[in-house]
């Protein structure tokens, strides 16, 4: 703040700026970083008896000294790097057909079969889901009515169909950002990579996906947040077998009025995700501002 | 037969859907020749290229490369390479490694890329900019670059889709001579489709006119000019006037056309493409604007039967160097009129209103009999 006011002082401009930008930074400091601070501090505290609290790091010890969340973390991790490499596998080809093959009419009524599933609340589509793959869903009764079962069968509440529920949330994040940037491919380049002798799959490795880079970038750190910090898709479709982070930091906060505990897996989850969106963009030599931007 | 010429294509046709954007096409083209194709956008020029190139199949007819099919052969399986209009050199790639693209998909090993990669980029000029980003470079070195990201390759035919479109003028005109050059130094086919004329003229051992989707004429750029086959080659092809009339009759060895707006014009009879005239037939009149001699008024020829002759007042000069012009009007018929100022200054003070006598020699006009009126509008209309 003492920054902002000697930017005051410099000129009128600068103050219009400020004003311009106040909403916006009102809205970080109530929304983001005055409850981060407070969730840091509440994490960071241990609650002696009635009302005393002291200075401690047992939260975070308790996390590493007990498997269970140490593995569910990790877990949900991998479960969400796959599930994003997943997604990008199954949305390139989709992005591409929609942005480079299709033409005209075909072409918009593609992109919004892509996006009409998300007019639907996530709770809707999730159930959609569970009606579909329950012991007594359409899907169970299906098959023994064509015989190729003796009896129901159970499709929810495994890491599968946990997979495909977070692959199918999360597809239109990863398809809008890669469509945008496949159409900004010049269709010569591609042609170009024929012409000089490069078969299909040379001229993607080494045109198409370089110049998608940037939104294969996007795409996947949008795709692995929202994944990672996913509530409802995991604990509807995997039960309880599914050991989903966000859920034990539900159980804390609401079940076990644990506060403090909560309050350090928050920030552990917060940690986790900035460290591999990190590694991330370190591995496919993109900057964050080359992705946003 | 066949294996003197690098490319033929025998009656290609390609249809979209009822439209016809490539009708009957043949063409041969020698080893070694630069051949360009021209055209107003719209004649399906692009559409031919793309073909020889292998990007879109023909509805109809043969393609033979060095004498073999390519029907059916993929445009990564086919000995041709292309220089897009907008150059498509890889961004994500320096230069080298753009030129060392096409070599690389071949399997061709490290050590005789590098040093091909290097000869290439010594042979069009650019020695040491290997390293560097396709953005670092200017306009017309991104254009050599493309062309040796295809010559490296060695094809037997190089296709060229306008690549001096996006250059500006005097880069352009730079381009065009060392385009030749390039040509001539290393002695591989081009085929370059463009719609400026000047450049199908400048650099071309053979031109092909092409006009809605058919081959007007094919010649050497002098044949073009001088003795085009068509109404439309004449108006399309350098600057024309031009004018509708009636052929009359033939006397004294001319023929003598009687123009709508008044006034005849004398031609020879064997400018007159079609032999067995009749009269009364429609005909479309066509001379160059520097074929026509201007003299101060009352001071020019008369008119005979193998002189035409007109006179004309100045209603706007047209100053662009060496390339003046005078744009007049016809007094009699009322006729506007193009002709080319000498270049020897002898017209410097000329002003708007001034009075010119006009005359240009029978041989010098083209007639056509005009079987399509609606259509020759259109096209004179493209030329002014």
């Amino acid at each position: 703040m003492k920054n902002a006011s000697g930017s005051v002082a410099g000129g009128g401009l600068k103050l219009g700026v400020l004003l311009m930008a106040t909403p916006l930074l009102l809205w970080l400091l109530l929304l983001v970083i005055l409850p981060h601070l407070d969730l840091l501090m509440v994490s960071l505290r241990e609650r002696i008896s009635y009302g005393k609290y002291a200075f401690s790091f047992t939260n975070y010890i308790e996390f590493f000294t007990e498997p269970l969340y140490w593995n569910t973390y990790v877990r949900t991790a991998t479960m969400s790097i796959l599930a994003t490499a997943l997604t990008l596998v199954i949305g390139f080809p989709i992005s591409y057909y929609i942005a480079k093959v299709m033409r005209g009419r075909g072409k918009s009524v593609l992109f919004l079969m892509c996006l009409i599933p998300f007019w639907v609340s996530e709770l809707v589509r999730t159930f959609g889901w569970m009606i579909l793959l329950r012991e007594s869903g359409v899907i169970s009764h299906f098959l023994q009515w064509a015989g190729l079962v003796d009896g129901p069968v159970e499709m929810l509440y495994n890491d599968v169909t946990i997979m495909v529920g977070l692959v199918y949330t999360s597809m239109l994040f990863m398809v809008v950002p890669l469509v945008s940037v496949l159409d900004s491919l010049d269709d010569s380049l591609i042609e170009a990579g024929y012409d000089l002798g490069g078969n299909a799959f040379t001229v993607t490795r080494d045109i198409v996906i370089p110049h998608a880079m940037p939104g294969i970038a996007s795409g996947c750190i949008v795709v692995f947040m929202l994944t990672l910090g996913n509530y409802l898709t995991p604990n509807l479709l995997g039960g309880k077998s599914s050991l989903w982070f966000t859920e034990q930091i539900y159980t804390q906060f609401i079940t076990r009025f644990n506060w403090e505990s909560g309050s350090a897996f928050g920030f552990l989850l917060l940690v986790l995700s900035s460290l591999i969106v990190w590694l991330g963009l370190k591995l496919s030599r993109q900057t964050l501002s080359d992705t946003v931007g | 037969m066949a294996d003197q010429f690098d490319l033929e294509c025998r009656d290609v046709v390609k249809k979209f859907g009822q439209f016809t954007a490539v009708d009957q096409v043949s063409l041969t083209i020698p080893q070694g020749s630069f051949f360009s194709i021209l055209g107003p956008s719209g004649c399906g020029k692009t559409t031919l290229l793309r073909m020889l190139a292998g990007f879109i199949e023909p509805t109809a007819g043969d393609i033979l490369i060095k004498g073999k099919s390519v029907l059916g052969v993929a445009p990564n399986r086919r000995p041709v390479n292309m220089v897009f209009q907008h150059l498509a050199l890889f961004p994500m790639m320096n230069v080298a490694q753009n030129v060392a693209y096409g070599l690389r998909r071949r399997g061709v090993g490290r050590a005789t890329i590098d040093k091909k990669v290097a000869e290439t980029l010594a042979r069009v000029g650019l020695p040491d900019s290997g390293q560097k980003q396709i953005s670092q470079l200017s306009g017309g070195q991104k254009q050599r670059i493309a062309i040796a990201r295809c010559l490296v390759l060695e094809p037997a035919v190089l296709l060229l889709d306008e690549p001096l479109g996006a250059l500006d003028l005097k880069l352009r005109e730079h381009m065009k001579v060392e385009l030749k050059q390039l040509q001539h130094e290393i002695g591989t086919t081009f085929v370059y489709i463009t719609h400026d004329q000047s450049e199908a003229l400048v650099m071309s051992d053979q031109v092909a006119v092409m006009n809605a989707g058919r081959f007007e004429q094919v010649g050497t750029p002098q044949e073009l000019y001088y003795q085009p086959d068509t109404p439309f080659v004449a108006g399309f092809v350098g600057e024309s006037n031009r004018w509708q009339g009636t052929f009359e009759t033939v006397a004294d060895g001319k023929a003598i056309i009687r123009l709508d707006s008044g006034g005849v014009i004398y031609t020879d009879p064997t400018q007159v493409t079609n032999p067995d005239l009749v009269a009364g037939q429609r005909m479309d009149v066509f001379v160059r604007p520097e074929a026509i001699t201007i003299a101060a008024k009352g001071q020019g020829p008369v008119a005979t039967s193998g002189l035409n002759a007109m006179q004309g007042r100045v209603e706007n000069l047209l100053f662009n160097g060496a390339a003046s012009s005078v744009q007049l009007r016809e007094t009699t018929t009322g006729h506007e009129m193009n002709v080319a100022l000498p270049q020897t200054g002898a017209f410097a003070g000329l002003r708007n209103g001034d009075e010119l006598d006009l005359s240009w020699s029978a041989g010098q006009t083209k007639c056509f009999p005009n079987t399509k009126p609606a259509q020759a509008d259109a096209s004179g209309e493209a030329v002014a």
